[in-house]
């Protein structure tokens, strides 16, 4: 289903342009990052290349997608991922089942999911009460349990302890290994470092400067990404 | 003064004592208000889901309309029945009129916009937030509504109660529909409303004490389970 192809996207709301005529092709393969300071509308990107979002204008295309609907070999995980109220086994299931996984596979494969990602010991626990890294892991097992082609993360270890922030990156390490497309956002520069192979500098709405992670950090091309480069904090 | 206090003690014997009247009686609204919630339930649950999340022109006066027919006046309800079901009615051939399962009839009417309207606010509510993660993951609007009616089944057991709370507790409609007609369709409150006209407080009072008794029981069943599944479901 890749590449996926931006062409001019711009998304508005309320008059407010929050996405610019974005321009881009993302290919299958290496990690892309999207990068940007709060508020650049990395979420808002994101959620249209997934199909939540329709365009104001300009096109999203997936290579070999249908006329109407995105590929279902996509999932994401959100900034804030919504946890149903049933066990986190049940919410691994309830995306299976969704994606029309054979029955019998789906209970094996939910199982070895929690296991991967270490929430074998809650698996029946329901999952409203798991801790905050906990439902992120468990996001990331529900999602990856669709076996995506391409997985969008949208700041997948906001909010986490630097354990805790290890664990998620070490998952995404072997989602990535899998052979699944990685799509994510960060303005977490370090994040960006360990994960990227590609990274897309968002600002403002707008794409400002596309480059393989070791140039870009080597030296930024636009006068906004030196700048978000430079007011890294020292930790 | 003295003439509530034997009343009492009356309706208290008459409680104590399972008089055949007075549980004949408490059957019958239990059946009948029992049937109309179970009815008003299946079709306004899933009413109120659809409503929630589907998008349709006219989506916003609907919810204005059910809004405002959830303060229904019962005799009004009553009185549509009864025109339907008299014999010069257009339902009048079916003989219903004055038997329980016009009141069950009239009861699902009353409380119909209330299950409906109350659970398109809970499922709503809910939709709000898992939307983006519904769609995320596949989820087409019917798979969405089944899905959020799980998820709220708790608030929608209290809705359900609120429904029933209101049909047991209601004069007007039954006592059009059913014309309170002795060892047939006479409930809690027609009977109330009749012995105490006629000055027969014992039994009025008795059946008064059941109704708040269930009203009370059940606000506290829908209580507990609600705290208990919050505390467990987060
Ligand atoms: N549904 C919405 N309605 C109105 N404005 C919105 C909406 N969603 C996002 N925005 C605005 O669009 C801009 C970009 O938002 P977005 O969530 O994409 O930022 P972000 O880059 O993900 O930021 P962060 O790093 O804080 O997550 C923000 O100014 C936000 O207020
Ligand atoms: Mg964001």
């Amino acid at each position: 289903m890749l590449p996926l192809r931006l062409e001019n996207v711009s998304f508005a709301i309320g008059g407010r342009r929050i996405i610019d005529s974005v321009s881009v092709e993302i290919a299958g393969g290496p990690r892309t990052v999207i990068l940007g300071p709060n508020g650049a509308g990395k979420s808002v990107l994101m959620r249209l290349c997934h199909g939540l979002f329709e365009p104001t204008s300009g096109a999203i295309e997936w290579r070999g997608a249908g006329v109407n609907g995105r590929p279902r070999q996509q999932a994401m995980v959100f900034q804030r991922p919504v946890m149903l109220r049933r066990s986190a086994l049940g919410n691994v299931l309830y995306g299976m089942r969704l994606a029309g996984v054979a029955r019998g596979e789906c209970d094996l494969r939910a199982r070895d999911m929690l296991e991967v990602v270490g929430l074998a010991h809650v698996t029946d626990r329901p999952a409203r009460v798991l801790s905050g890294g906990e439902q992120q892991r468990l996001a990331l097992a529900r999602a990856w349990a669709l076996n995506p082609e391409v997985l969008f993360l949208d700041e997948p270890t906001a909010n986490l302890d630097p354990a805790a922030t290890r664990e998620i990156e070490t998952i995404i390490g072997a989602i990535h290994a899998g052979g699944t497309k990685i799509i994510m956002t960060t303005h977490n520069l370090g994040q960006a470092r360990r994960l990227a192979d590609e990274i897309l500098f968002i600002h403002e709405g707008r794409l400002v400067e596309r480059a393989p992670v070791g140039e870009f950090f080597a030296g930024p091309a636009s006068a906004e990404a030196r700048s978000f480069i430079k007011g890294e904090l020292p930790w | 003064m003295n003439d509530i206090v034997l009343a009492l003690g009356e309706a208290l014997r008459l409680i104590g004592g399972l008089d055949a009247k007075l549980t004949g009686i408490v059957v019958l609204s239990l059946e009948i208000s029992l049937s109309a919630v179970a009815i008003a339930a299946v079709l306004g649950l899933p009413l109120g889901a659809v409503i929630a999340v589907e998008r349709f022109a006219g989506r916003q006066a609907l919810i204005v309309l059910l809004n405002a027919l959830m303060g229904l006046p019962p005799v009004v309800v009553g009185l549509l029945v009864y025109l339907m079901l008299s014999r010069a009615g257009p339902l009048g051939p079916l003989g219903l009129l004055f038997t329980p399962t016009a009141m069950v009839v009239a009861q699902s009417i009353l409380i119909l916009p209330i299950i409906a309207a109350l659970s398109r606010q809970v499922i709503e509510d809910a939709w709000r937030e898992y939307e983006e993660q519904l769609r995320s993951l596949g989820a087409r609007r019917f798979d969405a509504a089944l899905t959020l009616m799980w998820d709220t089944r708790f608030s929608l057991v209290t809705v359900v109660l609120a429904g029933f709370g209101r049909a047991a507790a209601e004069v007007g409609a039954v006592i059009i529909v059913g014309g309170n007609i002795d060892g047939v369709t006479r409930v809690m409150t027609t009977t109330i409303a009749l012995e105490t006209s006629k000055g027969d407080l014992p039994l009025a009072l008795g059946l008064g004490m059941i109704l708040v008794g269930l009203v009370l029981a059940l606000n506290g069943i829908a209580h507990s389970i609600r705290e208990a599944v919050q505390r467990r479901y987060g």
